[in-house]
């Protein structure tokens, strides 16, 4: 049964890559983007990944949609003025035979793969019981590869100081995006109020029980920056201007707590990173939880992108 | 042949179609969603790989779905960053493609990064 399902999930995974690869408008291929990652959380459901597939939906889908679909909509008007050219047949085969071999080649890795699976999975489950978290994911995020989460949440960092360096001069310090106006009585208003409450409660707890269940910070950041972005898009609060101290102080802060974690690691448990024997836990939770505001506030600048006006002087 | 070994399939076949895409579409747009192709068949083949991985009661390796975690992150950030240098581009010079068929008369922005 589970395997006709997952023979449906991956021809609609197919074709739908297939139509964004092949279809003439843009903005219909940005469009089947969409569900196409709301297939691929599915995929990662069979494969008994429920932490990633909540990460693929949240960030995957939904993020990586709404951002595709804004660049799509401003790019209309310049691919209607000027239609690209298509590369000839005698490209197009020639890619189509390199794409082949690479598929070719992947597949049979695949279905070659060696019996015995290697994994690190033992060593997880043996060192788990001393952490006090019941979720393994959560277990090597924050413990065991602890460094590989605090380089990714700089590399965010740095992706978002790349986007802001493509403000033109005169709009540094300005406000990102453009402005919003939307009748008051639009049905979006009405869910930027409605929505938010519930959505960062839904956050938080996706925060909490990702300590022992499937969940965890970027999955409740990612809830909570689209409730910030549902207000900012519904025209009830604009988004605020980079050069404000408080909104920089947002950024830094998570990544630097969990620096200053490290640091206090090496005096009380001999090693950057290491957690003093007992309290593990708790080390745990208040590095999640100083990196929730600062993950969300980064998501939701690294959507809205670098800044495009500044306030009218009077 | 099963589930796991399927998906194994249809990841290879998204790391082709996505290659395929990256190579032949020229604007820049169609680029980012190909090469998000192939990451996702990237991705999809870590998973099988992990799904295989299966001991002390736990359905995959753990530490294979974290790294997959981090992965999705930052390709959404990487993502950004293409989008958004593609758009500044567009402001710039009028062009959404990388083809360099210039018909001649691209409209430059009379006035680039004019801020509003």
């Amino acid at each position: 049964m589970i395997f006709w399902v997952s023979v449906g999930i991956g021809m609609l995974l197919l074709a739908l890559a297939l139509w964004t690869i092949v279809v003439k408008d843009t903005f219909a291929a940005v469009a089947a983007f969409i569900p196409y990652g709301l297939l691929l959380t599915l995929a990662w459901l069979i494969l008994a990944a429920v932490d990633v597939a909540l990460t693929e939906a949240a960030i995957g889908a939904g993020l990586t949609g709404a951002l595709l679909i804004n660049a799509a909509s401003r790019l209309e008007r310049a691919e209607s003025s000027a239609k690209p050219r298509a590369p000839g047949i005698a490209m197009r085969v020639a890619a189509a035979m390199a794409s082949l071999a690479v598929t070719v080649l992947i597949a049979l890795c695949v279905l070659r793969l060696p019996d015995e699976a290697p994994m690190l999975a033992p060593e997880v489950g043996m060192h788990i019981g001393s952490l006090g978290v019941g979720n393994p994911i959560t277990a090597v995020l924050l413990s065991f590869r602890a460094l590989d989460t605090l380089l990714e949440a700089i590399v965010l960092l740095i992706g978002l100081i790349g986007v802001w360096s493509l403000a033109s001069d005169s709009c540094w310090g300005g406000r990102p995006g453009q402005m919003q106006v939307v009748s008051s009585n639009d049905i979006l208003v009405y869910l930027a109020r409605v929505l938010p409450p519930v959505g960062v409660v839904v956050g938080i707890y996706i925060l909490w029980v990702g300590a022992d269940h499937p969940g965890g910070k970027f999955q409740g950041a990612t809830v909570i920056a689209a409730m910030w972005l549902l207000t900012i898009m519904s025209g009830l609060r604009d988004a605020p201007m980079v050069s404000q101290r408080w909104l920089r102080a947002m950024l830094v802060a998570g990544p630097s707590m969990f620096i200053a974690a490290g640091v206090l690691g090496t005096l009380m448990a001999d090693a950057f990173l290491a957690f003093p024997t007992g309290s593990e836990k708790l080390w745990i939770i208040v590095i999640e939880v100083a990196l929730l505001p600062s993950l969300a506030v980064t998501l939701v600048l690294l959507l809205l992108g670098p800044p495009q006006r500044k306030d009218v002087q009077t | 042949m099963n589930a796991t070994q399927f998906f194994g399939l249809t990841a290879a076949a998204l790391v082709g179609l996505g290659l395929y895409g990256l190579i032949v579409n020229p604007q820049p747009l169609r680029k980012v969603l190909a090469f998000n192709l192939i990451g996702n068949g990237v991705f999809l083949t870590c998973a099988v790989i992990a799904r295989r991985a299966t001991g002390a009661g736990m359905p995959g390796d753990p530490v294979a779905h974290a790294l997959l975690i981090t992965a999705i992150v930052v390709s959404f950030a990487a993502s950004s960053l293409a989008v958004w240098l593609m758009l500044r581009g567009l402001d710039e010079s009028g062009a959404s493609s990388l083809a360099d068929d210039d018909s001649g008369d691209v409209s430059r922005n009379a006035e680039p990064g004019r801020c509003a």
